[in-house]
């Protein structure tokens, strides 16, 4: 940095206190470079504690953040990287010893709690490779627009989860025969801070519970649960919304109806029962809950403007994901989709894992270029290159990703 | 006259000490001239290494930063600093009415028509305990369909060329 900005940060920051004192600082220009009056300075905490700093903040209350599409290139995603969507705040002084699960609604043969000890202990402990996705990712680009985060392309993330299989837990339980859904409660508090009020309390059809790959969690890629990312104990369910994952998991209902819980209703994570036309109003008794989450795909290696020389390949990298069984195939293109080239798809590690793909792009000639990827998956979905159908809360947009390169 | 010899060897002893009084300090004008940026250099010498001066920068930027944060009135290119709210004579309205609850980055971050922002007062007074407006709710309506309206993009925007930072990829040995 030269010093004539240095010299500028310097005295504005002198202007600055001055102005805030309400009195000029004397001799405040003699002060070293740098150096802060004492009794003004003030630490600067991270306010996101143990993320990243080069994380996109959407939304500061409540804390949402995801993250840049060139820093999700590795295989398993860095927790310091793992996108945020909180409702709530989460809540303070976690003592994870005294932490306590309990399992119970009308559904449940009875009320049983666990302490975290007690689940590691009891029960097979398990990982799996599972990618998390927002319901709401990419919503940034509906038109008419809808309400909420912004998303762009990053609420996405894979990460290796341990814990224990949900179902081994609910069995312990006991399940009745009239049990339909499970909801979710969490130690996080409502932004208003009404104590009567729960931030977010969804769930899943109990099929999806018992899955093989759902999960209560306490390990994210073999260390603790990043604070805002629900620690010390969440669901994982891979395929659904995100938000059907609940964090600061503190108790689990067996319901016999769909679970009621806050944003299980109205239109909050539903989209129409039937197909509409851009910006049409939908009544709330249209709006279906959504369960899937569709194929999609993400470029993450080079970071969007690349400009490489005319005689160079150009190596791309990225992820493909979809609720099915696995991605069979992932293509791109360079001349928006008039032609397609398949990439090198990895093997899934296991149902929900997502997969990496890998190709040297060759380019005809100098000038600019977008990069699209779109990926198929083995039940024959895949991804489209516009918009997919517009739905009033914006949730589901899975069109291909398109980054920018220049050949020079 | 014999008496009178003149003593010449305290002369010869004044004589000699001046030559050499004059040799060291020519020594040392000579070593002066010829260390004189090495001295300049250990005189001046940093009193922070490299690596705390530049803890000392990054921490005085972040405290103006914050400064400049922390100044309520602070407007800039149209923009309230302190919320990165469009300014407007009814600011201070769409500020204490949104954003005791939640950021203001849930507005800036949005695009609705006036209806739309209509609806979304009346959900957030159904669902959320936002207390009813008032005499305050067109003003709050106006401002907000004024700054924050959609714009039409059809069914899929271009890429943000303009926001794009180009930059050179060096592929070294990638490319055969």
């Amino acid at each position: 940095m030269s010093n004539q900005r240095r010299k500028f940060i310097k005295d504005s920051i002198l202007a600055s206190l001055g102005i805030s004192l309400g009195t000029n600082i004397v001799f405040g220009h003699n002060l070293p470079e740098g150096l802060e009056l004492i009794g003004l300075g003030e630490s600067m905490d991270n306010q996101f504690p143990g993320k990243n700093q080069l994380m996109t903040v959407l939304n500061d209350r409540p804390i949402n953040m995801e993250t840049p599409a060139h820093l999700l290139n590795d295989s398993l995603t860095p927790n310091d990287l793992f996108f945020v969507r909180n409702n709530g705040l989460p809540p303070v002084n976690i003592d994870p010893t005294k932490w306590k699960l309990t399992i119970t609604g009308e559904s449940a043969s009875k009320t049983k709690s666990y302490t975290i000890s007690e689940l590691k202990s009891k029960f097979e402990n398990v990982s799996y490779d599972i990618t998390l996705e927002c319901g709401g990712n990419g919503r940034k680009e509906f038109s008419p627009p809808a309400k909420g985060n912004q998303w762009s392309v990053g609420a996405v993330g894979c990460v290796k989860w341990t814990g224990v299989r949900l179902k081994d837990v609910l069995n312990d339980v006991g399940i009745k025969s009239s049990a339909v859904y499970l909801g979710y409660y969490g130690a996080d508090t409502h932004l208003s801070g009404d104590p009567g009020k729960d931030s977010i309390s969804r769930g899943v059809p109990i099929a999806k519970a018992l899955e093989e790959e759902s999960m209560i969690a306490w390990s994210m890629n073999d260390q603790d649960l990043p604070m805002l990312n629900g620690y010390p104990l969440r669901l994982v369910f891979g395929g659904y919304p995100a938000s059907c994952s609940g964090k600061w998991l503190e108790k689990i209902v067996i319901r016999d109806q769909v679970h009621d819980g806050q944003k299980m209703l109205g239109t909050a994570y539903r989209t129409p029962c039937s197909p509409v036309a851009p910006g049409e109003k939908v009544d709330e008794k249209d709006m279906c809950i959504i369960e899937d989450m569709p194929v999609k795909s993400l470029i993450s290696f080079p970071k969007t403007g690349a400009t490489i020389k005319a005689d160079q390949l150009l190596p791309i990298a990225g992820h493909a994901w979809t609720s099915g069984r696995e991605i069979t195939k992932v293509e791109y293109s360079i001349d928006f989709g008039v032609s397609w080239k398949e990439a090198t798809v990895s093997e899934s590690t296991n149902r929900y894992a997502w997969q990496h793909f890998d190709a040297k792009v060759s380019f005809p000639q100098t000038g600019y270029y977008e990069l699209w990827a779109r990926a198929t998956d083995s039940d024959g979905n895949t991804q489209p290159m516009l918009l997919p159908g517009w739905n009033p809360k914006g949730y589901l947009n899975n069109a291909c990703h398109r980054i920018a390169v220049k050949i020079s | 006259m014999e008496d009178h010899r003149y003593d010449t060897s305290d002369s010869w002893r004044m004589l000699m000490l001046m030559i050499n009084l004059v040799v060291v300090l020519a020594v040392l004008a000579f070593m002066y001239l010829s260390l004189e940026d090495q001295i300049n250099d250990f005189l001046n010498r940093p009193k922070y290494t490299q690596e705390q001066l530049d803890k000392l920068t990054e921490r005085g930027e972040m405290a103006q930063a914050k400064a400049r944060g922390d100044n309520w009135n602070l407007i800039e290119n149209g923009i309230h600093v302190k919320t990165g709210l469009k300014a407007d004579k009814d600011l201070q309205l769409v500020i204490g009415a949104c954003t005791s609850c939640h950021s203001a980055k849930l507005i800036t971050q949005n695009r609705a028509t006036r209806s739309g922002w209509e609806n979304l007062i009346d959900w957030m007074q159904e669902t959320q305990g936002l207390p009813d407006l008032g005499i305050r709710e067109p003003a709050i309506v106006n401002y907000l369909a004024k700054h924050y309206a959609p714009e039409e993009v059809g069914r899929r925007k271009n890429i943000d060329v303009a926001a794009i930072k180009w930059y050179i990829l060096d592929l070294d040995d990638e490319s055969e």
